[in-house]
């Protein structure tokens, strides 16, 4: 699942590190990797998987590609929750109800 | 160019057969008895899920092998009205006291006999909050368990 894919993304901190960068604007991979203490290619794999998690989206800008967050990466983080608080309620319904049920049978 | 990411809050509206009375009662003291036993943040299994009874109360998961993980604690206890719970994991599964995302639970009895549930988690935006997320990883340096494969097995399961 691809909001999922988003939370496992961000498990790494070297790789949220590069998310949070982003959140103050749009980068190339080079002006990332300059204020990071890691190379440039470490950099660029770890802006690949925020990309395949719906993170990140990327755009040529001439000889460079520039990164800035996905608004609807974080609305996926978001729908995972809707998600699984769906699972959890539908649980505590159930609950109240097999109780009330027992109550009545007894 | 400055980027403002803001989810809307979750909400849930759902009628049980039960009394507010009752409905509060096994959201909270009976938290155990419906809470999927997959969903947590522990290194070890989930033994025990709680929500202590008070306000300042901790909800917590109690684990096989012991250990305790915070999830958050409670903000508001008014049975059987309403209930504020503090939902403090982050975007990473970890427990961040600096964390405040909000669950807000009311129960209100209805002519037919049944309890509405509104349920709300709001705030979900400070999940993105990257200073509260750097205050994090400084204080902790990190090392706490991760728990995606348990809930990829609910969510895919």
């Amino acid at each position: 699942m691809a909001n999922l894919k988003a939370f496992a993304a961000l498990a790494d901190p070297t790789r949220r590190t590069v998310f949070e960068r982003l959140r103050s604007g749009p980068r190339s991979v080079g002006e990332l990797a300059e204020t990071l203490p890691v190379t440039r290619p470490a950099v660029s794999q770890h802006l690949k998987v925020l990309k395949d998690a719906g993170l990140v989206i990327d755009r040529a800008d001439g000889t460079h590609r520039v990164y800035r967050i996905d608004p609807k990466g974080l609305g996926q983080l978001r729908a995972w929750l809707d998600k699984f608080w769906d699972v959890a309620l539908e649980a505590f319904k159930a609950e109240v109800e097999r109780d009330a049920t027992e109550d009545r049978d007894r | 160019m400055s980027l403002t990411i803001q989810p809307a809050p979750i909400r849930k509206v759902l009628n049980v057969r039960a009394t507010p009375q009752r409905a509060f009662e096994i959201f909270t003291v009976g938290f155990d008895r419906w809470w999927p036993k997959t969903h947590h943040i522990g290194t070890s299994p989930l033994k025990k899920a709680v929500i202590e009874p008070n306000v300042g109360g901790r909800w917590y998961g109690l684990h096989e092998d012991g250990s305790e993980s915070l999830w958050g604690d409670v903000l508001a206890w008014e049975p059987p009205a309403r209930l504020v719970l503090a939902w403090r994991i982050n975007g990473e599964w970890r427990y961040d006291p600096a964390l405040l995302t909000t669950v807000e639970v009311r129960f209100m009895g209805l002519d037919s006999g049944e309890t509405r549930v509104e349920f709300e988690h709001r705030d979900l935006d400070r999940f993105g909050d990257s200073d509260t997320a750097n205050k994090t990883r400084e204080s902790m340096g990190g090392g706490w368990g991760k728990i995606l494969d348990s809930f990829q097995s609910v969510v895919n399961g």
